[in-house]
Formats: structure tokens, sequence, C-alpha cells
């Protein structure tokens, strides 16, 4: 008897101890969304709930090593228990409980993380080998690099992959959606604190999968306004003044980069380096001389010609508009 | 040197390299003949950087044929072949004398055993050495000699060869033992059991190839899309995996057979040893789940090999689709990676701790519990992953509901312990740490299980340290455990005690401080699979932390490898019941005789009866 009363106070302590340990070391980044807070109360119930099994197992495991140690010359055997069958059905049974209260618990958790709010701001969020982009239709606006958020508003991303499977993930607002080819799928968040975070693609998508980030900026609703004008304003003075190379050179970092080098050697896809003009040998083996059509072509239909020794079914169709392209084959010209 | 060439695995891997190019040769052939009387469009040889020399086709082929021809040349199929063409053969065929014995095709139980155990030990210093490499990568941020393919190519190899060695490991230890345990001469089917353990030599030799081939970027998992992407090496991957696959399929129908058809007299069901429990419930697992990953891989092939777009939504497939299939085998999967190494630790508990083991039905029910329910859990890992969101519910509670015959293991380990006379050489020792970790993994697992709380953990480091919680104190800790309780009965001599405790005592505090900062760093947001991080997240210090630790593990299994050479030699002699145990094979000298025991034995108690007067569990001979 007297063990057991010393192991349940001990059990006790440790359970205080584990939690509070846990709590001063700091376990969550930052909660910069409404669904953040939700996670997080659950995240505080488990871990109250585990600091106590975790000491319910380990204090009499470590007491019985010091205390049940065999003594020194003692070759009998101990003492002959076989079990208890109401012991047995007691620990079945009540975790049987916990876990349910868990499920439910949970459920109920998903609930509110995923509760609709039908002002939400809809965004399109892209993702690619190895980047991301990002429309707000709402403002006609198209493949912008950064995900600018008003706080306290629900979004709505709606988010498509143009080749493999990508995730979205932001830490601090603690949830993740993969992006599957071919299907779209939501996801939404409520940001609740300015600031500058960084959105990582979470599945694992190929070489450069480490470094595919975006930065998420969350901003009071006044900056929004202003950026989003900005931003219409930028979009309406590149479609007065015709093709840029400097846009173009833009939209080479963001979507282009990652596998066509500008310096003459061959990544996943051939260089840029003196395209115009240059003898193409095709997959096929056909040739061609690369020019305007050609290149158009590559982006639209990436499959139609494929460069000798390089794989189709590679580079994705990024749905660019009419100016972009003109606005890369203008970059394309400038590396001669 | 033609002595050499005379050992069966050597004639083997001689014949999978010659056969190999012979297959890819041939497909080339036809490939020719297509192009040139027929005038196919079509490459005949591959020059690019992701290929070597032969299309993938000639290669996926090439690798078919030489994993048969790898079959024949080791003579894992001579009596059947004999057996087709109406000769005879020996009722028992003899090994070769001494070591020689365990290069060829034996049927004996247990040179296949210990063949399954080096094997495994091998692919298990193979993979940890992967893992050396890209933890020392991982050391700084920023990316220091390895490109992120070869990084990719490294944690996906170091993946897959520790599952294929795991698997390999519990194969060994079920082997060797399970028929020891119930008192059986050998298994049910000793030729399939050989075909079973060499058909898994050339799989390691095509996942080990894929290194050469251009890699493979997809960790394990090998999802498409971007695994039908992936280079040449991906195809290997996959027909080792496949190959792989029957040999845990074919082991499981022998262990089955055995356990049901082979058990000494009086051995009813609940009179086994607890460990023989836990094999059956394991191959139960991987006789009918195995299927489901070798056929998504096939799938994948065939999609990369014929066009054929079962995943690809251009032509209507569903990506999705696949991870179905994937995890239908392989949640299953890491329990029977776990289950063997839980019935080690409850096997071992009672002898050391002279009590009986506390509840033993109830412990030997809970396996069938963890199996059957592990079946119904499989979509916890698609939380996040775009299918129907309904189905997320229900999975949550299947896959809480693997909590309870998990405690009920536990509270019964605890239970056994309290009030024993605890006794601590080295095998105990790695029993206890082996509950203590895969405690910590057991604990960190229902935050992953509801829904709302594994949308932050999935895909992070905090799902890497839980997973490797579950796998050390599952299977590495208690598989440690059995080497050193039951090397004096495979050997005669016993490993050393000192240079045991060291391993134990620097492997345990480095992989415990390993897996909590592999949490912690997951929790504040640190994705796993990747090859550089960003340094603004602070986790310097910690990758630091972990690659020392990483290290101080490798040099103590190194400890452990130079403690097996020398006691194999100059180990203190110990042929007698060493551990003071109940269990049959331990009534009989060690090392064990040939058909093991001299008469059948008798089973005429209960196991675990330590400490009460005058029982017996065996009787040996008349």
């Amino acid at each position: 008897m007297r063990h057991f009363v010393i192991v349940g106070l001990l059990v006790i302590t440790a359970t205080l101890l584990a939690y509070l340990g846990l709590g001063v070391v700091g376990l969550l980044p930052e909660q910069a969304s409404a669904q953040a807070v939700t996670i997080d109360w659950l995240f505080n119930l488990e871990i109250i709930v585990l600091s106590f099994l975790f000491s319910l197992i380990t204090v009499p495991l470590l007491y019985s090593l010091v205390v049940f140690r065999k003594r020194e010359g003692d070759e009998t055997d101990a003492v002959h228990i076989e079990g208890n069958t109401r012991l047995e059905i007691t620990w079945t049974v009540i975790p049987l409980v916990i876990v349910i209260a868990f499920s439910y618990l949970g459920a109920l958790n998903l609930g509110e993380v995923r509760r609709v709010d039908p002002q939400a701001l809809d965004v399109k969020v892209v993702g690619f080998q190895w980047g991301w982009s990002f429309s707000y239709p709402e403002y006609g606006l198209k493949s912008l690099s950064e995900l600018y958020l008003p706080v306290n508003r629900q979004v709505l991303l709606k988010m498509e992959s143009r080749d493999v499977i990508h995730s979205f993930y932001v830490p601090e607002f603690r949830m993740k959606q993969d992006l599957v080819p071919g299907q779209i799928t939501e996801l939404r968040v409520t940001p609740v604190e300015p600031g500058w975070y960084t959105l990582a693609c979470a599945e694992l998508c190929g070489q450069d999968h480490a470094a595919m980030r975006a930065p998420v900026v969350v901003v009071s609703r006044e900056e929004f306004e202003a950026w989003i004008e900005q931003k219409q304003s930028e979009a309406a003075e590149a479609s007065l003044s015709g093709p840029s190379a400097d846009r173009g050179e833009e939209i080479y970092r963001q979507y282009c980069k990652a596998c066509h080098s500008l310096d003459g050697s061959n990544g996943t896809g051939p260089t840029w380096r003196g395209l115009i003009g240059e003898k193409v040998r095709l997959d096929n083996g056909a040739t061609l001389i690369g020019d305007e059509a050609y290149i158009r072509r590559s982006i639209m239909e990436p499959n139609a010609q494929v460069v000798e020794d390089f794989n189709p079914n590679v580079m994705p169709v990024f749905g660019l508009d009419e100016l972009q392209i003109e606005d890369v084959i203008e970059f394309i010209k400038t590396l001669q | 040197m033609k002595k050499f060439f005379s050992l069966g695995l050597v004639k083997g891997l001689v014949y999978q390299i010659i056969w190999t190019a012979i297959g890819a040769a041939f497909v080339t052939l036809i490939r020719w003949i297509l192009v040139s009387r027929f005038g196919f469009e079509m490459k005949l040889f591959a020059f690019d950087r992701n290929n070597v020399f032969f299309t993938e086709p000639a290669w996926v082929v090439g690798g078919v044929f030489g994993v048969i021809a790898f079959m024949v040349g080791v003579g894992a199929v001579n009596d059947w072949v004999k057996w087709a063409l109406g000769l005879e053969t020996p009722a028992h065929p003899q090994d070769e004398p001494g070591w020689r014995g365990y290069f060829g095709p034996s049927v004996d139980h247990k040179v296949i055993g210990i063949q399954y155990t080096l094997t495994s030990l091998l692919l298990m210093s193979i993979g940890g050495a992967f893992a050396l490499v890209f933890r020392t990568e991982l050391t700084r941020s920023g990316l220091q000699f390895l490109d992120p393919n070869l990084y990719n190519t490294l944690m996906s190899l170091h993946g897959i060869l520790m599952i294929v060695s795991i698997l390999l490991g519990i194969a060994g230890a079920m082997n060797y033992l399970v028929p020891l345990l119930v008192g059986a001469p050998d298994m049910a089917f000793p030729r399939l059991n050989s075909f079973s353990f060499w058909i898994a030599v050339p799989a390691a030799v095509l996942l080990l190839s894929s290194l050469a081939l251009g890699g493979f970027d997809t960790g394990w998992t090998g999802y498409p899309p971007l695994s039908v992407r992936a280079p040449l090496g991906m195809q290997m991957f996959f027909l080792g995996v496949f190959v792989a696959g029957w040999s845990s399929i074919l082991g499981a129908l022998n262990l089955i057979a055995t356990v049901l058809r082979m058990r000494a007299r009086g051995m009813t069901a609940f009179r086994m040893p607890i460990f023989v429990w836990t094999a059956m419930a394991t191959s139960l697992i991987s006789l009918t789940a195995t299927q489901l990953i070798g056929l998504s891989f096939q799938l994948v092939m065939f999609e990369r090999l014929l066009g054929m777009g079962f995943f690809n939504p251009a032509q209507g497939g569903n990506p999705i689709l696949f991870q179905h299939l994937f995890w239908f085998y392989s949640h299953p999967a890491v329990y029977v990676f776990v289950l063997p190494g839980l019935g080690i630790i409850s096997e071992l508990l009672p002898v050391f701790v002279r009590k009986p083991l506390f509840g033993y039905k109830w412990v030997a029910m809970s396996s069938f519990g963890i199996a059957l329910v592990g079946f119904l859990v499989w979509a916890h890992h698609m939380f996040a992953s775009g299918m129907n969101e309904y189905l997320r519910v229900p999975f949550m509670y299947s896959t809480l509901l693997v909590a309870v015959p998990t405690g009920v293991k536990f509270f019964s380990w605890v239970a056994t312990l309290w009030q024993g006379k605890i006794r601590t050489p080295t095998p105990m020792l790695f029993i206890l740490a082996g509950i203590f970790v895969f405690l910590l993994g057991g604990l960190t697992g229902p935050p992953n299980a509801t829904v709302s709380t594994d949308l932050h953990l999935h895909d992070t480091y905090f799902i890497v340290g839980h997973f490797h919680d579950t796998m050390f104190g599952g299977y590495i800790f208690p598989f440690f455990a059995a080497i050193y309780y039951w090397f004096p009965k495979a050997t005669g001599r016993r490993l050393n005690e000192t240079l045991g405790k060291l391993h134990f005592w620097l492997m345990t505090p480095a992989f415990i401080v390993l897996s909590l900062w592999m949490m912690r760093v997951g929790l504040l947001g640190m994705r796993r699979r990747i090859a550089d991080y960003d340094a603004a997240m602070g986790f310097d210090l910690s990758h630091l932390i972990m690659t020392i630790a990483a290290y101080v593990i490798a040099l103590s299994v190194l400890i452990f490898f130079v403690n097996l050479i020398i006691s194999i030699r100059k180990g203190r002699e110990a042929t007698g019941n060493l551990w003071q145990s109940r269990s049959p094979e331990w009534q009989v000298p060690s090392p064990m005789p040939a058909h093991n025991y001299p008469e059948p034995i008798e089973i005429v108690g209960r196991p675990y009866d330590y400490g009460l007067e005058g029982s017996v569990y065996v009787k040996v001979g008349k």
C-alpha cells in the first residue's frame, strides 16, 4: 500500500512538472490566425493528458527499477502474480473513454477550424516546381509573387498545382493543405496578427522542394487596399506600355529560373542563352530555328516540341497571359 | 578463386549482373527491330543525364531478368527444378561446413535466421551511413556539400533501406526463434523459407543500384506525379520494393503454417510463448497487406513504361488513389515492424523480473487488436491530402483507437515490473529503453491523430521524431536486446557485457536527445525532407545537437559490431541456461543442434510461471 501512495504522489508531481516544463520551453510558434487559437486549445488539452500518461508509466517504471531491484545474493524468483482481470478491464475501458472523448473533441475542433465566413476574400493560389503565384479575382490581379492578406478577414484559398503535389504551409497559421494536380483544394484562414510570415511547400516535390517558399504579408485593411490599388495601377500601366524585358525578367525569376539558366548551362530544361536564331534539335530528330513562335508554343504547349536529351511531361503550363508571354519573349531577346 | 566463385551468394550476384545486361540488350534488340523493320520512332539508347546507356524499359526488363537469374545462380530453386524434372533430391540437404554454409541456400531455419539477421545488419549500416551523410549536411543552414538531388536520393534510400532492413530483421528473429519456441524441428516449408530469404538479396541490390542510375527524389513514399517524372532510379526502387515484398509475403505464409501445424504436444494457443503470438499477428498483416504496396508501385511503373494514366488527371487518373493504395499497406506495415519487437519485450521481461507476464492473455490478444485496428487507419496519413473531407473524422476515431490495445501492453509491462526482483544485464537494459522510447513514440501519436492538430504537424520534423521513436522503441532496442539475449543460444558464447553496456549507455541518451530535438523543431514549423532550411528560423544549434547525437549512435553501433566480432571467437562460453529461462530452447545445451530438439518436447504448463513452486513448462525427452 505504501508503494502505491508514494507512486501516486510522484505521478501527480511528475505530471505537473512535465506540463509546466513543456510550457516553459514553449512548443509552438506564434499564433497568427484565428484557426491557430482554436487548434492550440486542443494542443494544450492533449499536452495535459499526455503529461499525465507519460508520468503514469514512467514513474512506476523507474520506481520499480529502484525499489524492486534484485538484492545482492538473492537468486530466488519474485512473487507469483499472474494478472488481474479487473485491472485489465479498467485500463482498457478508461483509455477507450478518453479516446472517444478526444475523437469527439477533435471533430468539434475541426468543425470550428473550418467555419465558413460567406464574406471571405477569394485568393487563387498556384503551386509549381518550385514556386508560388497568387491571384485576386475580386480585384482583377493575377500572378503575383507575394501573398498579401488583410488582418481579421477570412481568406478562402483556392489552390491548384501545375505539376506535382505541393502543400501550402504557414507554421504561424497552424494549417496545411495539399495542392493536387487536376483538382482545386481549399483552405480557410483568418489572419489575426499583422506581420511577415513565410509560406513553404510541405510536400516533397523534387529537387528544389526546400527552397519553394514565398512571403506572406498580413497588413491592416487600409494598407491592404493601398497595396491592391498600387498593384492595379502597375498592371494597367503594363498593358499600355507594351512588352517589357524588365517585367519578363521578373516572370523569369518567379516561374522559369528553377529549370532554365541564362548562362548557357543546361539544367532540368535547356538554357535560354542564345535561343533566338540558333538551331534547335528536337527529341523526334527534327530541327528548327529558334524564333518567337517556337518560344510561344513551348510556353503554351510544353510537350509539343521537346528539345533533344530533355524529358517531356516535365514543364508545366503556367497559364501566362498574352502580355506576360510577350514580356518573356522580350526578355529572351536580350539574352544573345 | 574458384572456391570463391562457387559460393552461392557470389554466383547469384554474378548471374544477376550478367542477366540484367542480357535482359536489357534483349529489349534493345526488339526495339531495334521495331525501329528498323517497322518504322517505329523510339530511342535505342539513352545518354542524357538521367539514364545510363540503356533506355528505361530495357533497364526494367533487365532488372526482372537479373532477379530470376540471381535465384537460379544462388541455387534457391534447385530442388524445385529437379522435382519438376522428376529427379530425386536428398530429404535432408546438408549445408557446406563452416562459414561457407551461410553463403549458400541452406534450408535450416537457424541458418536462415542468421542470414536474415546479418543481411539486416548490413543494410542497417548502409542506411545508417546514408543518414549520417545527410545529417552532416543539415548541421548548418545553407547547402554545404550535397546538391539537392543527391540529398533527396540519400534521404529516400535511407528510408527504404531501413524499412527493408527492419523487415529482414524481424524475419530473422521470427525464423530463428519461432520453430524453437514452438518445439518444431524446422519451418513448415524449408525450401520456401530459403527462397524467401534469398529473394530479398537481389531486391536490396536493385534498391542500391538506383543510386547509380540517377537516384530518385520522392522519398520512400513515391507519390505520383512526382515519381512519374523522377529519374530512372525510381524504377529500380519500385522493382526492388516489389521483389522484397515477395520475401515478406512468402515468409509470412511459412510462419503461419509453422505456428498452426507444428507446435509441440500440449502447446495450446494460450500456452504459446508471447513472441509467437506477435509473430502470428505480424505475419497475418504481411501476408494480406504487402500486395497493396507492390500493386501501387507496379501501377506507377506501368504509368511510366506504358503511358497508362492511373494517377494522371489529364488521362482521367487520380493522384490521391495512389496514396490510398500505398498507405493501405504502409500503415499496417509499421505494426509489422513493431509487433515482434513488442513481443520480445513481453518475452524477456518475465525472465529478468522473475515474475509471470502480467495479464498474459490480454497481452496476447492486444497484438491482434493492434493488427486489426491497424488495417482501418491508413487515411490518417492523408488528412491534408485533399481526399474527401468527411473521411477525416472516422479515420480520427479509428486511429485513436490504436491507443487502447497499445495501452494494455504498457500497463501490463509496468505491472510485470512491479514487485519483481529486477536484474539488469545488457538485454534487460535494452528492453527497458525500448519501453521508454516506445512510450515517447506512442504518446506523440495522438496529436497526429486528431485532425486539426495534425494539420500543423503533418510533414514536419515532429512526424520524423515520432516515427523514429516508434521504430527505435518498437524495433531497434528490442532487436538489440534479442541479439544480446539469444547470441549464446546461436553460438555457445556470450557477448561481452562491458562493451554491451557501453553500447547501451551511448546509444540510449543520444537517441532520446535526437528524437526529442526532431520533435521540437518540427513543432516550431521545420518541414521534413528538406535539403536546406532557412537560417532565419534559428534551427542551426538544434541541428548541430542532432548531428552530434547521430554520430554518437553510429559510434555505439560500431562498438556493437566490434563486440560481435570479438565475442564470436573469444566470448565467454555459455552453453547452459544462461538466463534461467523457462522457455524450451534454453532447456537444451547451446549452440542448438541441427534439427533442434533431440527428442520431441512436451508442454505441460504455462510459459511464465516464475515464482510458482514446482511448476514446469516444458518436458524435454521422455
